[in-house]
C-alpha cells in the first residue's frame, strides 16, 4: 500500500475493485465503514459478484472478469473530458509537461515499435525528447501535441462511456455514476482511494491494470495524500516482506539481479544506477552502489574487498532475456530440465494455475523438499491419484513416480520470532511464545544446517562452484540455529569499524565501510534497539498515522510520496488533511519523502524517479508507455478495441502437452476464483472450525443459467476447462447479474478455492481449471476470467 | 504473570480491576464476568504474536501455560486479539479467533517423513539421515549441473536445476536467509507466495 489500513478512514470516496475486504480483510474493512459513518464517504465496487463489500456499498457497478483497464481507461476519459483533475497536482507533481520524441503513436492494438518476429517491441520511439543538457524537454502549458498530458488524451479518447459498457457489460448509466463519485475527489478538498488485491493482480494484464489506477489517482491529486493513493491489501501475513527481501530477479531492496553481460560490479553499476532526467529531481537510486556494495560486503563479509569486486562474481548472473521466474521454471521442471525443488512452507500443486501440469512437473524431479506445518498436496503430490479421486486419473500411480521426498516438520508462526509485513508496509515484530512440537525445528535450524552440511562436503570433497558456496558468510554465534535478533541487525545493516547499526540508508557507503542486508530496512533495529517491536499508541498528527508503533520502510515513512500532499510552495492541499508541513526550514509531520531541510521548490516530490515526478506516461513497462485494454487469454469475445490484436501481446504462451486454451464454441462461460471468510487459502481445511462452518466445495451459477441448463440449488454440477475439471454442489445466485457484451449475453460462475486431496475436509482443486497464462512483468497468472463449460453431474 | 514483550508489560489484573471499577454503580454483571476472565488466563504467559493468515497485520496475544515447569511441554490455551494494536484494536475475524486450533492441531507434522523413489507410503526417518541424504543431494546435482561460464565464456555461475520456493508466512529474516542459501548455491529460480 502507498498508504495503509488506518489511513482509509481519512478518505472520502472509496473504490474497492479487484478485492472484496468486507469477507477476505474483515478486520482492515472496519476502516472503510470508519469512513462511511464519520466522514459520509461514499464506498464504489465494481465486482463481477454482488460481494459482501457490494451489499455495504453507495454504488456497485457488475463487470465482466478482465476488463478493468477498460473501466479504468474511461475513468481516465470522463476525468479528461469534463476538466475535472486537479491541474495544479498535475502541472507541478507528474510527467504530463513532458515531451515525447517525434514518431511515438498507437494503432490497432500495438503501440509503434512493435516487431512481430521478436514478439515484442523495439522501444526508441517511446523515449522523452531530451535537450542538449541530457534532461527532458518539457511544456508547462501542456498543451503541445506531443506532451503527455496530450498523448494521454488521445489514447484514452476511445474510452467512451458507451465503449466502456460495451466491454465491462454495465450500463452506460451505471458507469456514469460511478464515475461521478470517483472523480469527485480531483479537488483540493477531497481525496479518494483504491483498495484492491487479487482481482487486480491475478490477470494477463495485471502491471498495466495496476498502472492504470495510477494514472487515475495521479490525476485526480490523490497520491501521497492522506485518504488516497493505490493500496495493495495483499492476501498473506508477510508477501510483502518477501517481496522486499527479492525473487528470482532481486536482490534483496529492489536491487535487480545481475546480468550476464555486466561482466564486473561497474558495468552492473552503470547499468542499474539511473541518471536524472530533469534538473531538480534528486533521484534517490543514484545511491544504488553504496546499496549493492553494502549489500555484498553483508552477503560475503571478509571475503568481500575492493579488489576482489567485494565478491560480485559469486553471485549466479541470468542472461539477458532470460527468465527463471515461477512460470518458467514450472514449465522446464515438466519437461524434465529440473532435478530438486525446496519448498519452504509453498504449495504450488495447490496453488498454482493448471494442477495436472503442476504435478506432471514435479513427478519429473529427482528429489522434492518440503518444509511444512501440516502435509500438503505438494509434499503428497505422488498419492494425487489416490486420494484425488476422479481428477487425477491419468496420473501415474506412486510406484511409477521416482521423485525422493522429503517432508520436513516446521515451527508455525506462534512457535517462531521474527518480523511480518502487513499491507500498511508496518514491520511488526512478533516474539516465540512456546517451542515448536514433537521434532519439529525453526525454519533457520533448517536453512543453516542444510547450508552448513553442504559446505563441509564441499570442504572435504571439493566440487564444481564450490567458491560461492563457501564465501557465503554465515558468521553467527551460533551458526548452525541464528537467532532471528541477529539477523535482524544484519539486515538493517552496521558501520563496520565502529559496529554502530546505522540509523538510515543515508549513512551507507560504497567503500565498504558500510554493511546491510537491506537497503529500505535501514533504521528497523538501531543502536535504540529493535523498532519493529515499538508499541506506542501515540497519533499526533491525528491522521491515523501512529509513527511509533512497529516501523514502517522506508525510514519509518507512513504515507509514500507525502511531498506530493502540498502544493509548490509547501502548502497542504487540505489544511485538515496534512501529513507534512513546512516551517520554512524543515518539514514535520509524517517522515518527509523528500529531503528533510530541503526547501518545497527545490526538488521533485516523487525522490525516487529520475523524473523527479509521477509517471503518467511510462516507457519502461514490456507492453507499451500507457495501459491498453487486452481481453484475458480466454475470451467469450474478441478485444472490441482491436480484433486482430486482442489479448495482450506480450503475455508468455506455453506450448506443452497441458497448455491448452480453451474457446468460447466449447467453453462459453467466464470463470472466476475467490476466498470465503471462513477460510485461509489451502491452510484451514486442517482446521476444524473453518471446515466446520464451511465443509464443502460449491459452484456458484446464475440464476438465469441455472435456469437454461435445468440446474436446482443443490444439484452436482460439473465445470470444465480446458484443462480439467471440478464438481461440486450447485449454488444458484442472484449476485452475479448476465452481462451484455457485443450485443451477447455474457454469464460468469464463481468458484471458491479451500480445497484440495489433503486435509480435515477435502474437496477438488479449482486449478486444476486454470490456464498457465501469466503477465509479462510480475508472473502472476491468469485465475480471474477462463473460459469453462458447466453441465449436471 | 509474565508479559513477553521487547516494550514493557502489564498487568491483565489491573486491567481487570479498572474495567470492573468503572461499571461497578450501575447492574453491570461485567464484574462476575470479569472474574471468570481471570480465572481463565491468570496464570499464563502472554506473548505478542502476529496473526499469520492475511496482510491486515492483526497483532494477536498468546497465552500459554506449563512453560514455569520442568519437563512439562508448554501448550497454547488461548489467543486472542491484543487490544493496543492501532490496526485491529483487540478484534479478530473468524479466522483469526480460531488461531489456538491452528497451533494445537493433531495434524501438525511433528517428525520427518520420507519417501524413497517409487514408494506408496511416508516411512519416518531420523533428522541426521534427512540432512545427510538431502546434503547428498544436492551435492550430486550441483556436482553434475553447475555452470561456472555461459556458452559466450562469461562467469554465470549458477544453478538452473534446481528451484527454491518460499512461504507466505516466512518472516523478512528466514527470506532473507534463504536469499542468502540461494545466492550460495547459485539458484536463480527462486519465488515465493508473492508471484502468485
Amino acid at each position: 500500500m502507498t498508504n495503509g489500513w488506518t489511513d482509509v478512514s481519512n478518505a472520502d470516496v472509496i473504490l474497492v475493485m479487484g478485492g472484496n475486504p468486507a469477507e477476505n480483510h474483515p478486520v482492515g474493512f472496519r476502516f472503510v465503514m470508519e469512513a462511511r459513518r464519520r466522514r459520509k464517504a461514499k464506498l464504489v465496487c465494481v465486482d463481477p459478484r454482488f460481494t459482501r463489500t457490494a451489499a455495504v456499498s453507495d454504488c456497485y457497478v457488475p463487470m465482466r472478469a478482465g476488463t478493468d483497464i477498460a473501466f479504468l481507461g474511461g475513468l481516465i476519459h470522463y476525468i479528461l473530458e469534463n476538466k475535472l483533475w486537479l491541474d495544479e497536482y498535475v502541472k507541478q507533481h507528474t510527467n504530463a509537461p513532458f515531451l515525447v520524441k517525434e514518431g511515438f503513436g498507437f494503432s490497432e492494438g500495438h503501440f509503434t515499435g512493435w516487431d512481430e518476429s521478436q514478439g515484442g517491441y523495439d522501444r526508441s520511439s517511446w523515449q522523452y525528447e531530451l535537450d542538449t543538457s541530457g534532461h527532458v524537454r518539457v511544456d508547462p502549458t501542456l498543451e503541445h501535441p506531443r506532451s503527455v498530458f496530450q498523448l494521454l488524451r488521445q489514447h484514452y479518447s476511445r474510452y467512451t462511456p458507451d465503449a466502456v459498457a460495451n466491454i465491462v457489460g454495465c450500463t452506460k448509466e451505471e458507469f456514469l455514476r460511478a464515475a461521478a463519485l470517483i472523480a469527485s475527489t480531483g479537488k483540493p478538498d477531497r481525496t479518494g482511494t483504491i483498495l484492491y488485491a487479487l482481482g487486480w493482480t491475478q490477470h494477463s494484464h495485471a502491471v498495466q491494470l495496476i498502472r492504470a489506477a495510477a494514472i487515475l489517482q495521479l490525476l485526480l491529486g490523490n497520491i501521497g495524500m492522506p485518504g488516497g493513493g493505490v493500496n495493495a491489501q495483499r492476501g498473506h501475513a508477510n508477501i510483502q516482506g518477501s517481496t522486499d527481501m527479492g525473487a528470482w530477479n532481486m536482490l534483496p531492496g529492489y536491487l535487480k539481479l545481475p546480468r550476464a553481460n555486466q561482466l564486473t560490479l561497474q558495468d552492473y553499476l552503470k547499468a542499474n544506477t539511473p541518471r536524472a532526467l530533469r534538473p531538480n529531481a534528486w533521484n534517490y537510486w543514484s545511491n544504488t552502489p553504496k546499496f549493492m556494495v553494502s549489500l555484498l560486503k553483508a552477503y560475503y563479509g571478509q571475503n568481500a574487498t575492493a579488489q576482489n569486486e567485494f565478491g560480485y562474481q559469486n553471485l549466479p548472473k541470468t542472461g539477458e532475456n532470460e527468465n527463471w521466474g515461477w512460470a518458467y521454471f514450472f514449465d522446464r521442471m515438466s519437461r524434465g530440465e529440473l532435478e530438486g525443488l525446496i519448498s519452504f512452507g509453498m504449495n504450488p500443486v495447490a496453488n498454482g494455475p493448471n494442477t495436472a501440469k503442476m504435478l506432471a512437473a514435479l513427478a519429473k524431479l529427482k528429489w522434492l523438499i518440503v518444509v511444512e506445518n501440516f502435509e500438503t498436496e505438494t509434499a503428497s503430490f505422488w498419492k494425487a491419484r489416490k486420494l484425488g479421486d476422479k481428477f487425477y486419473t491419468g496420473f501415474a500411480s506412486p510406484a511409477q513416480i521416482q521423485t525422493e521426498c522429503f517432508l520436513l516438520p516446521a515451527a508455525c508462526f506462534a512457535e517462531k520470532d521474527g518480523s511480518f509485513v502487513n499491507s500498511s508496509r508496518w514491520v511488526q515484530w512478533k516474539r516465540a511464545a512456546l517451542p515448536p512440537p514433537g521434532d519439529a525445528k525453526t525454519d533457520q535450524e533448517i536453512i543453516s544446517r542444510l547450508l552448513l552440511d553442504l559446505k563441509s562436503l564441499y570442504q572435504k570433497e571439493g566440487g564444481r562452484g564450490a567458491k560461492p558456496l563457501l564465501e557465503m558468510s554465515w558468521d553467527y554465534a551460533n551458526p548452525a540455529h541464528p537467532s532471528l535478533d541477529e539477523v535482524a541487525r544484519e539486515i538493517n545493516g552496521r558501520h563496520l569499524s565502529s559496529r554502530q547499526q546505522l540509523k538510515a540508508s543515508s549513512e551507507l557507503q560504497e567503500d565498504g565501510s558500510t554493511m546491510c542486508g537491506n537497503w529500505i530496512y535501514c533504521g528497523s533495529w538501531t543502536e535504540e534497539g529493535n523498532q519493529m517491536a515499538r508499541r506506542g499508541q501515540e497519533d499526533p498528527t491525528g491522521l491515523g498515522l501512529y509513527p511509533n508503533w512497529a516501523w514502517s520502510w522506508p525510514a519509518n515513512r507512513r504515507i509514500l510520496y507525502n511531498r506530493a500532499s502540498a502544493d509548490r510552495e509547501g502548502k497542504p492541499w487540505d489544511a485538515r488533511r496534512a501529513p507534512l508541513r513546512w516551517d520554512g526550514s524543515q518539514w514535520s509531520g509524517d517522515t518527509p519523502d523528500y529531503k528533510g531541510d530541503a526547501s518545497p521548490e527545490s526538488l521533485g516530490a516523487f525522490i525516487m524517479l529520475p523524473e523527479g515526478v509521477a509517471k503518467l506516461y511510462a516507457a519502461d513497462f514490456l507492453e507499451g508507455p500507457f495501459p491498453e485494454h487486452y481481453e484475458p487469454a480466454e475470451s467469450p469475445v474478441k478485444n472490441p478495441l482491436h480484433q486482430e490484436v486482442s489479448t495482450n501481446p506480450l503475455a508468455p504462451v506455453f506450448h506443452g502437452e497441458f497448455d491448452r486454451l480453451g474457446e468460447a464454441k466449447d467453453f462459453p462461460y467466464v470463470a472466476i476464483t475467490y476466498r470465503l471468510t471462513e477460510h485461509f487459502h489451502y491452510w484451514t481445511k486442517h482446521v476444524a472450525s473453518g471446515s466446520e462452518l464451511q465443509t464443502n466445495f460449491f459452484v456458484e451459477v446464475p440464476e438465469e443459467l441455472a435456469r437454461e441448463k435445468g440446474i436446482r440449488a443443490g444439484d452436482r454440477v460439473r465445470v470444465r476447462s480446458a484443462r480439467g475439471f471440478v464438481e461440486g454442489p450447485a449454488l444458484v445466485t442472484k449476485r452475479i447479474r448476465p452481462l451484455r457484451v457485443e450485443g451477447r449475453t455474457v454469464y460468469q460462475i464463481g468458484i471458491p478455492i479451500h480445497w484440495g486431496f489433503v486435509g480435515r475436509v477435502r474437496g477438488p482443486l479449482v486449478n486444476n481449471l486454470t490456464p498457465s497464462v501469466f503477465d509479462p512483468n510480475s508472473g502472476t497468472p491468469e485465475y480471474k476470467g477462463f473460459l469453462v463449460n458447466l453441465e449436471k453431474a | 504473570m509474565k508479559f513477553n514483550s521487547a516494550a514493557g508489560s502489564f498487568s491483565r489484573r489491573d486491567f481487570v480491576r479498572a474495567a470492573a471499577l468503572a461499571t461497578a454503580y450501575g447492574f453491570s454483571l461485567e464484574p462476575a464476568r470479569a472474574a471468570v476472565r481471570e480465572l481463565k488466563i491468570s496464570r499464563t504467559t502472554q506473548t505478542h504474536s502476529v496473526c499469520p493468515y492475511c496482510a491486515v497485520g492483526c497483532s494477536v496475544i498468546i497465552h500459554t501455560l506449563g512453560d514455569k515447569a520442568r519437563n512439562i511441554q508448554p501448550t497454547v490455551v488461548h489467543i486472542e486479539g491484543d487490544p493496543e494494536s492501532p490496526v485491529n484494536r483487540g478484534t479478530l475475524c473468524s479466522k483469526g479467533i480460531s488461531l489456538k486450533e491452528f497451533v494445537v492441531n493433531e495434524r501438525r507434522l511433528t517428525r520427518p517423513l520420507y519417501r524413497a523413489p517409487g514408494a506408496s507410503e511416508w516411512t519416518a526417518i531420523s533428522w541426521d539421515e534427512a540432512f545427510e541424504k538431502m546434503a547428498r543431494r544436492m551435492k550430486d546435482t550441483r556436482d553434475r549441473t553447475f555452470e561456472e561460464k555461459d556458452s559466450q565464456g562469461r562467469t554465470v555461475n549458477r544453478l538452473t536445476s534446481v528451484a527454491l520456493i518460499g512461504g507466505c508466512t516466512d518472516t523478512n529474516e528466514i527470506n532473507y536467509l534463504l536469499g542468502k542459501f540461494r545466492f550460495a548455491l547459485g539458484i536463480l529460480s527462486y519465488e515465493n507466495q508473492s508471484r502468485l
